[in-house]
């Protein structure tokens, strides 16, 4: 690879490594701060990646929409359209046990799988939205930009909260739920605030991805590339620990590109398919982190709680 | 009322998949107390396995079932020993993740092996049989019986055996179980084997029943899940039970919404469950 | 020898001793009661001397050899029953599998067992095929009783097997408590009614904050003034 060649690679590494740090920072809000298990993320991205393609593409026949809307609209939209559905899905689940919250999010990221690929007067169906244009005529140099101030305004978001009274009640639920809602909290009420919001980042970065990629069809929000990668971030990242999640965000996209190299240097008649290959290596991967080291690379650093001594 | 009756044949029929799926699903979550998201690829795997007996060795499918059902069970053990034991101790929902990573392994093991387009098991339409206004595959009456059968067994070893009993107490009162000197390793083995063979019977099943895929049995996970929780968590029997009316519901409700939709209605009913019955239908120890 | 002893032991939960030196022992054939405040570290006693709860320093010894911190298992082979406080029956499990689980760890025909069994109990013969968990409070704990006793044990550990009861049936359970030693098998359990359970037992020790107060025979114990004051209710 030449240097301009080498140079278009990182930027289009770097920009996905920034809208996965996004979400890994919404999930981070979602388990590391509060203990809800959201296996659902996929859902959320679709969310975020159909309204903006829907908002801001040209005028379709075949499908309502294209309203050629511009980028930042189209952006606060996914983020908008996210907290109905994060609330709905909140509410149903906020009683819900961990294991019953995973099981119960995975079947809405599938129903919102489903939803997208059945109702083609709203998604164009399998054949998914081309035509999604980067904001003022950017190339990708320019959109890495973009996104790397929206990398920056999550985390500051989701560090103030950490940081902020409110912050300190999540972890309070999440570690000690019965003295919490003794100590006179609204338990329900603080977790669903913090699943939308979580949820609300998911659904940015599935906005920004649209934008980057250019189309979108439900074959993206496969629970591999949606959720699984989210989770093999913040678990490999720290959870818990915000720049644990940006940091994980890239290490596991570096461990995960890099497969494509091992990948490609295995003979593919023993491998099978390349794809398949490099999954198959990032589950290993996250096995190996579970069982030796469950907490990631930087663990959770708490803030003092008021009066505690460091 | 024909079309009712012929879909609740259906539903039947993908009911006792589910209920295969769901009674080691169950068994899993009662005893080891986690929800364990790759049991929809064990299904798949032990699929593959079957086929893989069924052209190498130019058997009947039903020939291959056993091999199926030993190899994944096998399978299942081997993953329990060398990841899920090691993290037992810890938190559960890690027990969580790790089982979706294998989900992931599974899926892409199978994909690298077998391929990822669709395959049969036997090339060639089957005339389906027409009783009155009813059409039934010679298939279906192969997957009733032999599913009924297997179900037969698991009641036999949950009623009758030592080891059956030890794994039901487990399951209800995990640390009454090791004051009583029940070997909780042992139990746990042997949950796995039957939650791995069971799988791979319903996966061998609903390749004979429509083909195979490798993401066959995720997709399936979710209405397992939904007959676990409905029949009460670590009650086989109430998995069977739940297994049958998820699937009868998900035939039904194409009646009335697209048939798109299927594992939307298994996920009313298991968010329903869950909201307004915890413990399941049969009181589960959730 | 005594049937089993606990020397010195300091035991407790992630690192924190809730026994502090504590001794206790059983002989063959004898009854005896552990009394004591709540929080007192009874059960955990009870726990630690059957490998439950980590052994920190001190030893427990059964018949002469070192038992301490060995799995459960082990001391139910060994002819060593216990019954935890809560939670001590399987309750979808029906009364027959409860008893049939006890003797897990033993081989050969369950019938004898479960006769014997029966004859201490004779309710259960009538409710053999009931689920334990919609039994009585009362039959619950038979069934639990039951259960250790199917491993034909030699030491029946009992962590208040009156609690939730009524005065009838109190009365009852120490009756059979007696039966059962009568058969020789030595007893020691963790009791609330503490008058009852003394004048039921050959000894009795008094723990409070997870070391001994008192120890002496049944009857001396409830004669002695300080112990009733502070356990008896004057
Ligand atoms: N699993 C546990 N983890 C941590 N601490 C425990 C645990 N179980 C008991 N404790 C503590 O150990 C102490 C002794 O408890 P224990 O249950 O032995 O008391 P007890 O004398 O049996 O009381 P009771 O009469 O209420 O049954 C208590 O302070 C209790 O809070
Ligand atoms: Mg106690």
């Amino acid at each position: 690879m030449d240097m301009a060649g080498l140079s278009a690679y990182a930027v289009f590494f770097l920009s996905l490594v920034g809208i996965y740090a996004i979400m890994a920072l919404g999930l981070n809000m979602q388990w590391g701060m509060t203990g809800q298990f959201n296996i659902g993320i996929a859902g959320f991205f679709a969310v975020g990646a159909y309204t903006t393609a829907i908002l801001t593409s040209a005028p379709a026949e075949s499908r309502v929409g294209g309203f050629d809307l511009p980028f930042l609209v189209g952006l606060a939209g996914s983020v908008i359209a996210c907290i109905p559905v994060a609330w709905l899905v909140g509410r149903i689940t906020a009683r819900l046990r961990t294991d019953y919250l995973a099981i119960a999010t995975i079947g809405i990221a599938e129903i919102i799988r489903l939803f997208f690929v059945n109702e083609s007067w709203l998604s164009n169906g399998t054949r998914g939205i081309p035509g999604i244009e980067k904001p003022f005529g950017l190339g990708n140099n320019g959109y890495l930009l973009i996104i790397i101030a929206f990398v920056a305004l999550a985390w500051l978001l989701v560090e103030i909260a950490r940081r902020s009274p409110w912050g300190r009640v999540l972890r309070a639920i999440r570690d000690n739920e019965p003295a919490t809602a003794a100590a006179g909290k609204d338990i329900a009420r603080f977790r669903l605030q913090a699943f939308i919001t979580g949820s609300c980042l998911m659904a940015l970065g599935g906005g920004l991805y649209a934008h980057f990629v250019g189309f979108v069809s439900p074959e993206a929000f496969r629970p591999l590339y949606g959720t699984f990668l989210v989770w093999v971030m913040l678990i490999a990242g720290g959870s818990g620990n915000n720049l644990g999640a940006m940091l994980g965000a890239l290490v596991v996209w570096l461990i995960w590109s890099s497969t494509e190299m091992i990948a490609g240097l295995v003979p593919t008649a023993l491998i099978g398919s390349e794809s398949a290959f490099r999954v198959f290596l990032i589950g290993v991967l996250l096995q190996i982190i579970l069982v030796s080291r469950p907490q990631g690379l930087l663990p959770e650093k708490r803030p003092p709680m008021p009066g505690e001594k460091r | 009322m024909i079309e009712i009756i012929q879909l609740l044949i259906n539903g039947i029929l993908l009911g006792s998949i589910l209920a295969l799926g769901a009674v080691g699903a169950t068994m899993i979550f009662g005893v080891l107390r986690f929800a364990h998201f790759a049991h929809g690829d064990f299904m798949a795997i032990g699929a593959y396995f079957a086929l893989t007996v069924v052209t190498v060795f130019n058997l009947p499918v039903l020939a291959a079932l056993p091999v199926a059902m030993l190899l994944t069970g096998g399978l299942a053990i081997l993953i329990d020993q060398v990841v899920y034991r090691r993290i037992r101790r810890v938190q559960p929902v890690i027990l969580l993740i790790a089982s979706f990573a294998t989900a992931l392994v599974l899926r892409s093991f199978i994909q690298m092996v077998w391929g990822s387009s669709n395959q049969v098991y036997q090339v060639g339409i089957q005339l389906p049989w027409r009783i009155g206004p009813f059409t039934l595959k010679p298939d279906h009456l192969l997957i009733f019986a032999a599913a009924a059968g297997l179900v037969l067994i698991v009641h036999l070893f949950l009623s009758r055996t030592r080891m059956g009993k030890a794994m039901r107490a487990m399951s209800d009162n995990m640390d009454l179980a090791l004051v009583t000197g029940i070997p909780a390793n042992r139990v746990i083995m042997w949950t796995w084997a039957i939650g791995g063979a069971l799988a791979a019977a319903a996966g061998v099943f609903l390749g004979m029943d429509t083909r195979l895929h490798p993401v066959m049995g995720w997709t399936l996970l979710l209405p397992i899940f939904a007959a676990t929780i409905l029949g009460g968590i670590g009650r086989p029997y109430g998995a069977i039970l739940g297994g049958l009316v998820i699937g009868c519901a998900m035939e039904l409700s194409t009646l009335v919404i697209p048939g798109a939709y299927k594992p939307a209605v298994a996920f009313a009913i298991m968010v329903a469950t869950l909201v307004f019955r915890p413990q399941g239908i049969i009181k589960g120890n959730a | 020898m005594s049937l089993m002893s606990a020397e010195a032991l300091y035991a407790g939960y992630g690192g924190v001793d809730i026994l502090r030196n504590l001794h206790l022992r059983v002989e063959a054939d004898e009854i005896v009661v552990i009394i004591g405040p709540n929080g007192a570290g009874k059960s955990t006693a009870m726990k630690a001397m059957f490998g439950l709860v980590p052994i920190r320093s001190g030893a427990v010894s059964y018949r002469g050899e070192t038992i301490t911190n060995q799995p459960a298992e082990r001391m139910v082979s060994r002819g060593i029953a216990y019954v935890p406080q809560e939670a001590n029956v399987f309750p979808s499990l029906s009364v027959v599998e409860n008893l049939e689980l006890g003797a897990y760890v033993l081989r050969g025909p369950n019938g004898p067992r479960m006769e014997r069994v029966f004859e201490i109990f004779p309710r259960l013969k009538e409710r053999r095929h009931q689920q334990a968990g919609v039994m009585s409070g009362g039959e619950r704990q038979m069934v639990a009783m039951g259960r250790a006793l199917m491993v034909e044990p030699t030491l029946l550990m009992l962590d208040e097997p009156t609690a939730g009861l009524s005065p009838r049936l109190i009365d009852e359970t120490f009756e059979r408590i007696r039966g059962i030693n009568q058969l020789g098998i030595g007893v020691l359990m963790v009791e609330q009614n503490a008058r009852q359970a003394l004048a039921a037992a050959d000894r009795g020790y008094v723990l409070a904050t997870g070391e001994n107060r008192y120890e002496d025979t049944g009857p001396a114990l409830l004669a002695n003034p300080e112990v009733a004051e502070m356990f008896l209710g004057g």
